[in-house]
């Protein structure tokens, strides 16, 4: 039977490239389903989780659909992909909109960038090219990618696990910030595989053959 | 190791065909903008950007099926440009699959066009593309104007003060040309990037007048650009990205190797 994996449409903007790229990746071995329907991704093998926008609106459009229950049980038994705010709500809480409470699913907060770091003025959204470190290195995602490859992000929060095992993966910018989360069957990051050339195509590919041990 | 300076390779768009002329003159066609893009993004290109220069309304419709069939295999940011009037054209572009959207004439003459694109797409899709000219004589100090139809007409617009309002109006980027610069091949007007690039939170990108590598790493290290977008360079296959890239960062700018 084909592969089945499911990337999750909550109504958050476009998601053609993430499933541009997935299928690019599959070459026609996995099915690529974008779906808003709860049956749909509990019956896949695979699960994405993309996103992007502001949490609160991310968070009333998960509730609004369901499908904060679905990304729940998925999370728990599926290899799963969060993807940039996919990996943001999977938080406690986040600075973003005044304060809006997230899925809870792995305790931590999500901050904005400072303004400027020492003397020098960041420009946020962190926009562009920047490395990734590997901290659990060997991870099955980052298979065939080099330690410190360049990912494309745009984004002007960042995640900050209570528990600093989680942290996959860590990227500078005036802070240094975690910028990729695993733990069992779960892998999430704040930069876009679908936009970040060689490398996120990589990864994207090691997704797709993951079977969710770590 | 931190956030790489980004090399831009701009690709003008006409009835769905790459082409090239110097200053818009003597056009002549160079190809299918997919293989085009492929070749920049084989070649390490950080983003591409295609400005339509299409002219009739009746073939507007060619760009959103160019960024559909680049979307299929080129996997790095695309941002379009030209003949964005409405928050629907901005759809219908990122929905082909591009990632961001340039607005120049249009943010000139209805601003709100800008605020209403980013409240509805968010500021990281939107991009302001600013054209400015030196107004200020020699010893005086430095000022530039908004200018609009290809650098023809003045505005009253100051740039620095533009580039400010447009942020406030949640511009997420923006794209800045000298039109005292472009097309001459003698670099960035640096003062203007500097100028610009030191009175915005957002990340500018520099454009117009880039001759040779050393111009775009003087935009970077003296204009304090965060990208830098070029044409004619790599149309004419004077260099390759990976060529400028390596450039850089014999430098000291980081950049992002393929």
């Amino acid at each position: 039977m084909t592969q089945k994996i499911a990337v999750i449409d909550y109504g958050m903007g476009n998601l053609r490239s993430v499933v541009k790229a997935l299928e690019f990746v599959a070459d026609n071995k996995a099915d690529i389903l974008l779906t808003d329907k709860p049956e749909v991704v509990a019956a896949a093998d695979h699960v994405v989780f993309p996103g992007q926008g502001a949490a609160r609106d991310c968070m009333q459009a998960l509730r609004n659909t369901g499908m904060d229950e679905v990304v729940a049980e998925a999370l728990k038994t599926k290899p799963f992909l969060g993807v940039c705010m996919g990996l943001q709500v999977l938080m406690t809480h986040s600075e973003e909109n005044g304060g809006t409470d997230l899925l809870n699913l792995f305790e931590g907060e999500v901050r904005r960038f400072p303004d400027s770091f020492h003397a020098e003025r960041l420009k946020v959204p962190h926009m562009g090219w920047n490395t990734i470190r590997e901290v659990q290195q060997g991870h099955p995602l980052f298979k065939g990618i080099h330690d410190d490859s360049h990912f494309y992000f745009v984004h002007s929060y960042y995640v900050t696990p209570a528990d600093p095992t989680l942290t996959a993966g860590e990227t500078d910018y005036g802070v240094t910030f975690t910028s990729a989360i695993a733990r069992d069957n779960v892998f999430a990051l704040q930069s876009h595989p679908e936009k970040s050339a060689d490398a996120g195509l990589q990864l994207l590919r090691n997704f797709i053959s993951w079977d969710g041990q770590a | 190791m931190s956030l790489a300076k980004r090399i831009i390779p701009c690709l003008d768009v006409r009835d769905g065909r790459v082409v090239k002329g110097v200053q818009f003159v003597d056009i002549r066609d160079a190809g299918d903008p997919v293989e085009v893009a492929r070749r920049y993004d084989a070649e390490g290109a950080d983003e591409i950007t295609f400005l339509d220069i299409t002219a009739s309304s009746d073939n507007r419709d060619t760009i959103i099926h160019v960024v559909e069939a680049v979307a299929e295999t080129v996997f790095i940011p695309l941002t379009v440009g030209g003949g964005i009037r409405k928050v629907e054209d901005i759809r219908r572009l990122l929905n082909a699959g591009a990632d961001k959207v340039a607005i120049n004439t249009a943010a000139v003459f209805n601003p709100d066009l800008v605020s209403e694109a980013s409240a509805k797409v968010g500021s990281q899709c939107i991009v302001v593309a600013i054209d400015a000219k030196r107004v200020s004589a020699e010893g005086e100090t430095p000022k530039w104007e908004i200018f609009t139809h290809g650098g023809r007409k003045p505005t009253g617009l100051d740039a620095v003060e533009w580039a400010k309002e447009m942020v406030k109006r949640g511009a997420g980027e923006i794209l800045l040309t000298s039109m005292d610069r472009d097309g001459t091949k003698q670099g960035f007007d640096l003062e203007l990037t500097r100028a610009i690039s030191d009175a915005v939170p957002i990340p500018v990108i520099a454009s117009g007048g880039v001759g040779n590598l050393q111009h775009l790493a003087d935009g970077v290290t003296e204009g304090k650009a965060d990208a830098v977008l070029a044409a004619s360079i790599f149309h004419f296959a004077e260099y390759t990205v990976g060529e400028a890239k390596e450039y850089m960062r014999e430098h000291g700018i980081e950049v992002r190797m393929p």
